[in-house]
């Protein structure tokens, strides 16, 4: 805005934003008794799950070696992150990406109180991954019949009748569902924006929607940033009551049905809003950064996070 | 539940109470969430905004706002039926941009523009070349394009020699500009805040001679490269003194896009207490992403113009390789989706940025334009 002469530009690396101004990084502290609430209305705390080793790496082109996404895990195992969807036990055929399930499984850090849900496709899938040790699992379902038959070739109802059998195997064993189909025993819902087209307008009456059928502490959001407006959207679901939000570390993976066009939205940015929120999350966004960067260097590629971009040169530390 | 009184501008009819929103529809929700009644309702007052033919507003009996305290509660439906989008890619966006752009690419540029519908295109800024290169050719860009009727097209004016400039090449509205930070003004132009504002008062007194409306900017509302975070109470201060200045709207800028809902909302507080809502203008950065989301929290507290620019053009001067403006296209795509009135076409919008793309052979940083597949 205005006149900027040339001679004033100059990079601020993240390091200097936060030696500076330690209160971009910082979560906003709680407001002092008399003081306007930031919050009030709004959840006090908002689960991260964490989508980037799962949803984020099997839309990017690039196969990622096994001991890459181990590492990857084990980064944000240490970020605060309480959940982080590990892989996908699906057949390899159909998801290359994913075909190492059994070794990424057994070969990250659990951290404790840390939780690692797999995705599950069948009953076929479920074995596996009780085998290579999954103590959570999540299992999905589509609003549109088209996209369900397009994607896994079956109708909405044939594809829940595959899941009961899944979810009555976890039940059987004790084994907590993740996700989805709140009647059948799932303990959340993550609701998916799968080509981001909404806006908060769309996400509010979809909210009302559902939020007449499963109650609200069962509900995620899963916004693609697509069309930019995850976090509008986001926000409107937090307004909502929401305390549950699905993001991609890096904003890993891209959208496979708009080419060229991003996906998932990123961890680093959600996170950055929360806390201007003073919302808790337990995340330390630094650390998210650094496995971001670390994920990006290995895919050679440019986050998909403003935050790492605004903080960094080029998306990757210096 | 208190109907909530909330000023419009001038152009979208007469002031008419607005229902204040409470929460959602309550249930038996988990109550280890803790989540407490989400009722909520606002009241506010204010008058009229100034207008384009340069009549200075009344000034306004400022009754003190009582606001919604609560976001949440502010999400339940109290948006503005409609929205002026106030594009500045010409002037903001160019000027933050690396290659210098041809004087007809520039008029071609706010020529496609005024084919979308857009009501206020941000032509150029009448500064000394040496400083802005950019903006070298603002003489031949004003008189090049074509002016629609109904279509105002303001021009930055640091100083009475750029007002005078301006006149003369047919500006009909102008810009000037102030900060929240006293450290980026010295920065910026060497001198305190309060210096820049005399300096301005010529430019408002010039501009009240001549009958021209005169828009107010205040950079970095929402926290400064150089001073880091910056008092909601000193962006009310500004806002203040350069509206009682005469400036007929305020658009407040988060310079470095580091601002989020949570100090959107408190800065916004702090100015609706000294300027009316329809006097308001938003000028988000993306720099963090966060833009959207900080427009909507204003479009909740009332807000109904908002700046962008076509493509996102304009980098960060601040943050090497960062995003700068947030896009046209995905504010008027956020904006369809609530429903709200802008005039704007879409398409036309999006043809735009691909044409001033191709121009400077950079990739649009519109997601809209990227998942439409105009890359």
């Amino acid at each position: 805005m205005g006149t900027v002469p040339s001679a004033l530009k100059h990079c601020l690396s993240y390091q200097h934003l936060l030696k500076e101004q330690p209160w971009i990084g910082e979560l906003v502290p709680p407001p002092q008794p008399g003081q306007e609430s930031q919050t009030s209305g709004l959840p006090e705390y908002i689960k991260i799950v964490e989508v980037g080793p799962r949803d984020g790496l099997q839309n990017e082109k690039v196969i990622v070696p096994t001991d890459i996404k181990i590492e990857l895990i084990n980064r944000l195992s240490k970020t605060g992150l309480s959940a982080i969807e590990v892989t996908s036990f699906v057949s390899s055929k159909w998801v290359p990406q994913m075909a190492d399930h059994k070794e990424v499984m057994r070969g990250i850090e659990r951290h404790p109180g840390v939780r690692y849900p797999v995705l599950t496709p069948n009953l076929q899938g479920f074995h596996s991954a009780i085998a290579a040790g999954a103590t959570e699992i999540s299992v999905f379902g589509a609003a549109s019949e088209s996209f369900s038959k397009m994607n896994i070739n079956c109708s909405i109802e044939e594809s829940i009748e595959k899941f009961e059998e899944v979810v009555k195997s976890a039940r059987n064993m004790n084994i907590p569902v993740s996700k989805r189909l709140y009647s059948m025993g799932c303990y959340e819902i993550s609701l998916g924006d799968t080509i981001g087209v909404g806006t908060p307008g769309s996400m509010k009456r979809m909210l009302e929607a559902v939020m007449k059928e499963i109650p609200l502490s069962a509900l995620a959001v899963h916004c693609h940033d697509t069309y930019g407006q995850a976090l509008a959207n986001i926000l409107t679901a937090i307004q909502m009551g929401v305390a549950v939000v699905d993001s991609s570390v890096a904003g890993l993976g891209g959208c496979p049905y708009a080419k060229g066009a991003t996906g998932n939205v990123a961890t680093e940015d959600v996170i950055y809003m929360l806390n201007g929120l003073g919302i808790n999350t337990g995340v330390n966004l630094y650390r998210v950064m650094e496995a971001g960067s670390f994920i990006c260097t290995a895919l050679n590629k440019k986050t998909n996070s403003k935050v790492a971009q605004a903080s960094f040169n080029s998306g990757t530390i210096n | 539940m208190a109907a909530a009184r909330r000023l419009l501008p001038r152009w979208a009819g007469s002031l008419r109470p607005v229902r204040g929103g409470g929460g959602p529809g309550s249930g038996n929700w988990d109550g280890d969430r803790g989540q407490g009644p989400r009722t909520g309702r606002g009241t506010g007052t204010g008058t009229g905004t100034g207008d384009r033919d340069g009549n200075r507003p009344r000034p306004a009996p400022l009754t003190p706002a009582r606001l919604c305290p609560q976001i949440s509660a502010a999400a339940a439906g109290a948006l503005p039926p409609r929205v002026k989008v106030v594009e500045v890619g010409p002037r903001d966006g160019l000027q933050n941009e690396q290659s210098i752009v041809p004087t007809p690419v520039k008029i071609g540029l706010i020529d496609m523009l005024s084919g979308t519908g857009l009501q206020v295109i941000e032509a150029t800024s009448f500064v000394s070349p040496r400083w802005v290169p950019q903006m070298a050719d603002h003489t031949e860009v004003m008189q090049g394009i074509n002016k629609l009727p109904g279509v105002s097209y303001p021009v930055l004016t640091p100083n009475l020699k750029g007002f005078q400039a301006a006149v003369a090449a047919g500006a009909k509205e102008v810009s000037i500009f102030g900060a929240a930070s006293e450290l980026f003004t010295k920065k910026n132009i060497n001198c305190s805040i309060e210096e820049s504002l005399e300096r301005f008062s010529e430019v408002m007194s010039a501009a009240r001679a001549a009958s021209i409306p005169v828009r107010g900017y205040v950079s970095c509302v929402l926290g400064c490269p150089y001073e880091g975070k910056i008092s909601a109470a000193k962006v009310a201060e500004v806002s203040k003194k350069m509206y009682s200045m005469g400036c007929y709207e305020i658009s407040l800028g988060d310079t470095i896009g580091i601002g989020t809902p949570g100090s959107m909302r408190e800065m916004l507080t702090a100015v609706m207490k000294e300027v009316p809502v329809g006097a308001l203008a938003v000028h988000c950065h993306d720099t963090y992403g966060q833009a959207l989301a900080n427009i909507l929290v204003a479009l909740q507290m009332g807000v109904s113009v908002v700046d962008a620019s076509v493509a996102g053009l304009g980098g960060c001067p601040y943050a090497k390789g960062a995003s700068g403006n947030v896009a046209t296209e995905d504010l008027v795509y956020m904006l369809n989706g609530l429903g709200i009135h802008t005039g704007v076409d879409l398409q036309k919008l999006m043809d735009t940025g691909t044409f001033i793309c191709n121009a400077l052979n950079r990739r649009t940083n519109s997601k809209v334009s990227q998942a439409s597949c105009r890359l």
